[in-house]
């Protein structure tokens, strides 16, 4: 061991002080020579014969001092030395070539890394929290109506955390807060912030500790408890600016005076694992004894115990739920729920993992085509070295040494367009790790870290593995004679390589179709999903959200409404505006509905329905239609009537077959009038069906949760903006600086998932085209250099510029063709894999393969026109006479 | 010489010129190379300049050493010495070579009496 740590040193020695070491032993066998030439005279032989004896005994000084160097230095980072070099030459020589091949390079590494970076953050890595996989998320077996059936009462989750034995906690969020509920309230204008309400333990059992200060204790759960609040650290850093001492201060939020307790760390991003795409500004204990009459509005999570498996869990949770009572203080409500328990990563990514893989799909699609065009630009190059390596080889390279020499050559190509690569990665993470307006899960915290280095390190060699190896075998596999005798340019070269050429475009054009179907199906798809009749207009409308000034008292917030509303008409420009507490595609509730007299439906005879709490003039200002009946008017406020309107949904589960308006419903108990019936509108996606809604008036019986002021108009949002915010100024000066959204906006986060995956796809789907294109474009543009000659001949001998061009373009099309059909076979197999990320579209859409057919086939042919055109250029004189 | 030269195994090189360095003291490269072909009776195949790879690797494990210095007839000329851990290396290599042989001659002989085949 001491010997070779000994050796190893003197070894690293040795290779640094190369150049001096081969001087002495140059020296030492040149004496060595003249010490045998002098013994070989003394012996009698001449002077000639002597020098030759002791060369010949000596047996090579090149060698001698070869063997030297090998047993003395580093060998393999000699050689590695030397194949470096010579290939930054024959680069540099070939700079064309190298841009092109690292810019390719880049391109297809980059985008593989920066889908695994997604793929790594939202199905591979651990969700942020310690022991992430005892997190468990418990919604109702069967969400029919949204949000509302996702949560429990605060009695409920109360009853189930004392009861279960599975969980080591159990604890949930209030699931109901709108964007921007509390203002707050400082030296300038109130700034708006988002606070969610958390119950007890809600951080403990997640495993969150503070970065500054503590977490609720259990008196800060009680009515009339000090208020308090815990601040996310973004919020602290950008609104507090990041004052160190802020635990124990107060801060004014929306008019109570709060005590800042503490400040969460960085790390934990509640909007990107419960609300992706909402920033979440700060924590409030959600105090129980408030919300007991409040129905269900608790989300929760549990933390299993351990060695408690999920299965086991679910089981106890099949004998609790149904046992659980909606209130304790109303036991007439009666009890039964259900609870689907869900493993916290699963609930939150689980729906992403088929998109997420065809996305790692596309997206390895693109590598492998950039691999198959390297390969082909590298062919092209090996075809005008292969003189050069059989040279080499006459002259004693072994193979070995050639095919890693060509290594050499792939991997550094590979290193740079990698590391390239991993520079553009990183933009666009930055740029998607940034975008709120999408609303997936965690891609707030993308971002490059030691796994994705790792995947770059791997794709880069492996890439460079695949695209070196086929050139590299080709090349050391010919025979020496034949490429030596093979006299270059003129002579159309040998029908192997050709074939294999043939055969990679072939390929290339392949999985490009593979990639334009799919896209085409998935755009499709997005296409349909946009085309979908919303029920209401979301162009020229947008929101903002008003604050509270009535102080809970329910005439006050009538007279207020009207006087925004009304007030807001007088705005110039302004067609029609109105107020709602909840939006469509944002946040819902829902409650229950029943026909009276006949309130059968479910277990407790309620249909449950989404509910809208809104002002007289709301629906107009939405563009939903009115298909029977009419709209409230601020008599049905003032007079505290109780009225509803319903969308056709209710009306046909409520009175199938009949006339619904005039009928009276039965609402939480209370009975109200139905006056009129709306066209279905899609509250929570675009792409789920319509469920049952009903519109109320802000009336005594029926509280909103918020207001959001809607106004229609044509007038470019930022212009409305500034009036429609000074008018709410004017009614309420404690008005804080609400963000004024377009009505679009929300459709565009609802569907941003689709259009984020389409636009990425249909990306990967161009650089494809792109990529294939250009290997078409290199093997035909290449074949034309390569037969100038023969062409010339022909040429001379009568074929006319057409039937030049013709020949080209026909070599094109047969290579195209068979691409495009072993990708249409290849597409319709993989396209019934993502038949379930597609919207009213068929796998097999006729349209869409025709068209992608089309466009790959057109594209192709440009790319074999431009070297047909070169072709038919060629002047036949000139061919000849080179050469 | 009508019988082929013997081709030397994977280390024997470096015993024979810890060997030779022991016997006959400090020696240049020429002047080791020549003893070992006298020796073996010209029966190597001895491609003289292959002992540099030798020394040099002898020397870089510690075994020996070198020195520049002037040979009989006045050449400059490097000379090359055994140390304590050459010694003890040989030692070690001259007992394994023995056991080797012997273990080669049994088995050989062997084959030479059984009338197996």
């Amino acid at each position: 061991m001491r010997y070779s740590l000994r050796e190893a040193w003197n070894r690293v020695h040795a290779f640094f002080r190369s150049d001096q070491l081969d001087q002495e032993v140059i020296e030492e066998m040149a004496s060595h020579l003249e010490m045998a030439v002098a013994d070989n005279i003394r012996r009698g032989m001449s002077r000639e014969e002597a020098r030759r004896q002791a060369l010949v005994r000596f047996g090579g000084v090149e060698q001698a001092l070869e063997q030297h160097r090998e047993s003395r230095g580093l060998p393999w980072v000699d050689v590695l030395v030397q194949d470096l070099r010579f290939t930054f030459r024959k680069l540099r020589r070939d700079s064309g070539f190298a841009v092109v091949s690292v810019l390719i390079l880049a391109l297809g590494i980059g985008a593989n890394i920066a889908v695994f970076s997604v793929v790594n953050t939202i199905l591979l890595r651990p969700l942020p929290f310690r022991g992430p996989e005892q997190l468990v998320r418990i919604v109702e077996k069967d969400p029919k109506a949204g949000e509302s059936s996702k949560t429990y009462t605060a009695d409920a989750t109360q009853d189930f955390e004392q009861q279960n034995h599975s969980f080591q906690s159990v604890s949930g969020y209030f699931a109901f807060t709108g964007p921007d509920n509390f203002k707050l309230v400082g030296n300038g204008q109130p700034i708006p912030a988002t606070g969610i309400l958390a119950a007890e333990s809600f951080f403990q059992t997640l495993g969150v500790q503070p970065v500054l200060g503590r977490l609720f204790r259990s008196e800060e759960f009680v009515q009339h408890a000090q208020p308090v609040a815990l601040l996310s650290y973004p919020f602290w850093k950008r609104r507090l600016g990041g004052d160190p001492s802020i635990v124990g201060k107060a801060i004014n939020l929306s008019n109570t005076s709060v005590v800042v307790i503490g400040v969460l760390p960085d790390t934990f991003d509640f909007g990107s694992v419960f609300s992706p795409g909402a920033k979440v500004d700060l924590f409030v204990p959600y105090i129980m004894d408030d919300f007991r009459d409040d129905g269900n509005d608790l989300a929760l999570v549990g933390r299993l115990k351990p060695g408690v498996t999920l299965a086991e869990a679910q089981s106890e949770a099949d004998q609790l739920f149904p046992q659980l009572y909606f209130e304790h203080k109303h036991p007439e409500y009666g009890k039964g729920y259900t609870g689907q328990l869900t493993g916290l990563k699963e609930y939150v990514s689980g729906k992403l993992r088929r998109s997420l893989i065809v996305l790692w799909c596309a997206v390895g699609l693109i590598l492998l085509i950039v691999c198959v065009n390297l390969s082909n630009l590298l062919l092209a190059r090996a075809a005008a070295r292969s003189k050069e390596f059989a040279m080499r080889r006459a002259l004693g390279a072994r193979r070995g040494r050639l095919v890693r020499q060509l290594l050499t050559e792939s991997l550094v190509l590979a290193a740079v367009g990698g590391a390239l690569g991993l520079g553009l990665a990183y933009i666009v993470l930055s740029y998607l790790a940034h975008q709120g307006s999408i609303a997936l899960p965690l891609l707030a915290m993308v971002r490059v870290d030691g796994t994705v280095l790792e995947w770059t390190l791997l794709t880069a060699i492996g890439a460079a593995v695949l695209f070196g190896s086929a050139p590299g075998l080709s090349m050391s596999a010919g025979n020496l004679q034949e490429v030596l005798k093979d006299s270059g340019p003129g002579v159309s070269e040998g029908r192997k390589r050709d074939r294999m050429r043939s055969t990679l475009v072939v390929t290339e054009i392949a999985l490009a179709c593979v990639l334009l179907v799919g896209a085409g199906l998935l755009l499709r798809s997005f296409l349909r999903v946009l085309d979908i009749d919303l029920g209401f207009e979301a162009s020229h409308a947008a929101a903002i959200s008003v604050d509270d000034s009535d102080g809970g008292n329910a005439a006050k917030r009538a007279a207020i409404w009207q006087e925004v509303t009304s007030r807001s008409l007088m705005i110039p420009g302004v067609e029609s505006a109105g107020i709602s507490d909840n939006l469509p595609m944002s946040r819902n509730r829902s409650w229950g509905i029943a026909a009276k007299g006949e309130q059968k439906r479910d277990d407790l005879g309620y249909l449950p329905v989404f509910v809208y709490i809104v002002s007289p003039g709301y629906l107009k200002a939405m563009g939903m239609r009115l298909m029977e009946g009419r709209d409230l008017n601020w008599d049905d406020v003032s007079n505290n009537r109780n009225v509803v309107i319903i969308n056709q949904t209710v009306a046909r589960k409520l009175w199938p077959g009949q006339h619904s308006v005039g009928r009276t419903a039965l609402i939480g108990g209370t009975e109200a009038q139905v006056i009129g019936v709306i066209a279905d509108v899609r509250e929570s996606s675009a792409e789920d069906n319509a469920g049952a809604q009903m519109y109320l008036p802000a009336t005594k019986q029926f509280g909103p949760e918020g207001a959001n002021l809607v106004v229609r108009s044509k007038l470019p949002p930022a212009t409305l903006a500034m009036s429609v915010m000074h008018t709410l100024r004017e009614i309420n000066p404690g008005q804080s600086a609400t963000e004024f959204k377009p009505i679009q906006g929300l459709v565009d986060h609802a569907t941003s998932p689709r259009r984020f995956f389409v636009l990425l796809v249909g990306t990967f789907a161009g650089l494809g085209l792109l990529l294939a294109s250009l290997g078409i474009y290199g093997v035909i543009s290449y074949s034309v250099t390569r037969q100038t000659q023969e062409i010339g001949i022909r040429m001379a001998l009568g074929a006319t510029q057409s039937w030049v061009q013709l020949d080209v373009i026909r070599n094109t099309l047969r290579l195209t063709l068979v691409g495009i059909a072993v990708g249409i076979i290849a597409s319709l197999l993989l396209a019934r894999l993502i038949a379930s990320l597609l919207f009213q579209t068929a796998p097999s859409d006729p349209l869409t393969f025709v068209g992608m057919v089309a466009l790959l086939g057109v594209v192709a042919l440009l790319a074999g026109y431009l070297p047909a055109r070169r072709a038919s250029k060629i002047d036949p004189m000139v061919a000849l006479r080179t050469n | 010489m009508g019988e082929p030269k013997l081709d030397l195994l994977q280390g024997t090189l470096d015993v024979m010129v810890l060997q030779t360095l022991e016997v006959l003291g400090p020696l240049h490269g020429y002047g080791i190379a020549r003893r070992i072909e006298q020796v073996s009776g010209n029966q190597v195949l001895l491609n003289q300049g292959t002992i540099y790879a030798s020394l040099v690797r002898l020397q870089q494990r510690g075994w020996i050493t070198a020195k520049w210095g002037t040979s009989d007839n006045n050449r400059k000329a490097k000379f090359y010495g055994i140390t304590r851990l050459g010694q003890k290396q040989l030692v070690k290599d001259t007992a394994y070579w023995q056991r080797l042989a012997a273990v080669m001659g049994r088995v050989l002989a062997m084959q030479g009496e059984g009338g197996e085949q």
